[in-house]
């Protein structure tokens, strides 16, 4: 374990280290100017102290991002317009019930796609082309169509969710219900058994290493999915919703420390569902 | 004679391909009696596993006619006649070997305790007793092989259908499991098709040594190997086990001798 802790700890030290770097020198000419306009000759380390402390800085340096994620979480109520905790619970939520959708149509067009032969030619194609259209551009029609419609808040963000995670888990799932060789479906055959017990006994568990590998590309989609629908919706809130007023007032310290929350939600359901994928192993006997 | 187990008569298949058509069977006559041992032997492409599959209902011929018990094949297999040992273990490896066995009794419908009693006795049938609990990769090859063995006798047919179960293993494992095969044989009298294309493997189980040759596949030769119920593996240096064996190559040899 510390074996593997050393190099990994290094390489982020190395990281934060060049992070600073950039900050300096990405902050300087900012800081030059203002000193310059006040007529103040700051030396070496004042300029360095400054650029690392600006209130608008092009780059914020790591410890005011920590900072601010600190004060916008631990310091607010979580009922506070400006809690990143309440932020955050509006895109997790809207992503989760995304996910789950996009789950649940994934699976089934996999299937679909798996056992209706005809389906495999007529809907794939449909399907790979969904993921062409940027969903930059399909989040405004789909919440502007649907509110139209009357339906607004965690819906329609769900939907755009949804739309990028079903992919990647139908194309695994589909993938994965393939998986069973001829040998494997003959036994099937030679015990009559019927599609239902095919599916259930042989297709569905062969595709489990597959659904995860797709769940977990589909969870980090859908946490985008739900950020880039919060954009359109007058950005009301959410971790899109701060990263659009943040770059509205220049506040750059309050967009990356959004960017660092999204970051941080996404690591964490992935992890979670990486912790998932190994208990389901272990009851499978997956070798370890 | 009774009733036979397999009667197949000018039984023919033709594969379509996209070289064109490959007659995989030709005119192929057989009839099986209840309790018999029947190897099936020759060179790759003499259709010796596509009959075994035909009767299987795993291929359908596409002349001729072939009864299994009296059925169709179909029927057979829908009455689950048959149990199929295939050239892999093939066994799932997302569950136990108990789970394996257990299995076909689940696709059955057989009551969650009985299934779990039937699965035992056949594991310790094959001597794998102590082992339900492993997952497949934690065996042995030739204890894999013994597992799909068992998950093949576990709705306990009467009619086993052997595709090389053995190809894959090495001499002494071999040896081992033919000695297994044959006392659980004497034991149940099933009636067994075996495949494969070892001559001293199928003199050694065999009643009856069907001699198969390629293109088109079919049967050249049937030998009667009446060498007793008790085979000990020494049976192998004794000259009339020799005779037979000499009898099969010969066989063989005519079989294809055009390839020489």
């Amino acid at each position: 374990m510390s074996r593997n802790l050393l190099p990994v700890l290094t390489i982020c030290a190395g990281l934060i280290l060049l992070w600073y770097g950039g900050a300096i020198w990405m902050n300087w000419q900012v800081v030059a100017d203002t000193q310059a306009r006040a007529g103040a000759t700051p030396g070496l380390m004042d300029m360095v102290r400054l650029t690392l402390n600006h209130a608008r800085p092009l780059l914020p340096a790591p410890h005011q991002i920590l900072d601010e994620l600190w004060r916008s979480t631990a310091t607010l109520p979580v009922t506070s317009r400006r809690s990143l905790v309440h932020h955050a619970w509006v895109t997790l939520s809207a992503a989760l019930v995304g996910f789950g959708m996009g789950t649940a149509v994934g699976v089934l067009l996999a299937v679909a796609v798996v056992h209706i032969r005809a389906l495999e030619r007529s809907l794939m194609p449909w399907i790979v082309a969904s993921q062409a259209v940027p969903v930059l551009a399909l989040a405004p029609i789909v919440i502007v169509a649907l509110g139209a419609m009357g339906l607004e808040g965690l819906l329609p963000k769900a939907i755009i969710a949804a739309y990028l995670c079903f992919f990647p888990i139908a194309i695994g799932m589909v993938k994965g219900l393939r998986a069973p060789d001829a040998m494997a479906r003959d036994l099937m055959r030679t015990w009559s058994a019927t599609p239902a017990q095919m599916f259930w006994k042989l297709r569905l568990p062969a595709s489990l290493p597959f659904l995860f590998a797709g769940l977990k590309v589909a969870m980090a989609a859908a946490v985008v999915g739900a950020i880039v629908a919060e954009l359109p919706a007058g950005a009301q809130a959410g971790l899109g919703a701060r990263l659009l007023a943040g770059s509205y007032f220049g506040q750059t310290i309050q967009i990356w420390a959004a960017l660092v929350a999204a970051a941080i939600l996404s690591a964490t359901l992935v992890g979670a569902l990486g912790a998932a994928e190994r208990a389901v192993a272990r009851r499978m006997g997956m070798r370890a | 004679m009774a009733e036979p187990v397999i009667a197949a008569r000018d039984l023919s298949l033709v594969f379509t391909t996209r070289d064109g058509p490959v007659q995989a069977l030709s005119n192929v006559n057989l009839d099986i009696a209840p309790g018999e041992f029947i190897s099936l032997i020759g060179p790759s492409g003499c259709g010796k596993t596509t009959l075994l599959r035909v009767i299987a209902d795993l291929e359908h011929a596409t002349g001729g006619s072939i009864a299994v018990n009296g059925r169709t094949p179909e029927q057979a297999r829908l009455a689950r006649d048959y149990g199929y040992v295939f050239q892999a273990p093939a066994l799932y490896p997302w569950r136990t070997v108990l789970g394996n066995v257990m299995l076909p009794l689940e696709i059955m419908g057989i009551p969650r305790a009985e299934r779990a009693a039937r699965a035992k006795a056949q594991l310790a049938l094959v001597n794998l007793s102590g082992f339900e609990r492993k997952f497949p990769w934690q065996l042995s090859g030739g204890m894999q092989q013994r597992a799909s063995i068992a998950r093949a006798l576990a709705f306990e047919p009467r009619l086993l259908l052997m595709d090389e179960p053995f190809g894959a293993l090495d001499e002494i494992v071999r040896d081992h499991l033919n000695e297994q095969l044959l006392k659980l044989w004497a034991a149940t009298r099933k009636t067994v098709v075996f495949v494969t294309h070892s001559i001293p493997e199928a003199v050694f189980l065999s009643t009856r040594i069907v001699v198969m040759s390629p293109r088109p596949g079919r049967i050249t030769d049937i030998i009667d190997c009446d060498l007793g119920l008790d085979r000990p593996l020494e049976i192998r240096e004794t000259p009339e086990f020799l005779r037979i064996a000499q009898r099969v190559r010969e066989g063989l040899r005519a079989g294809h001798s055009y390839d020489v």
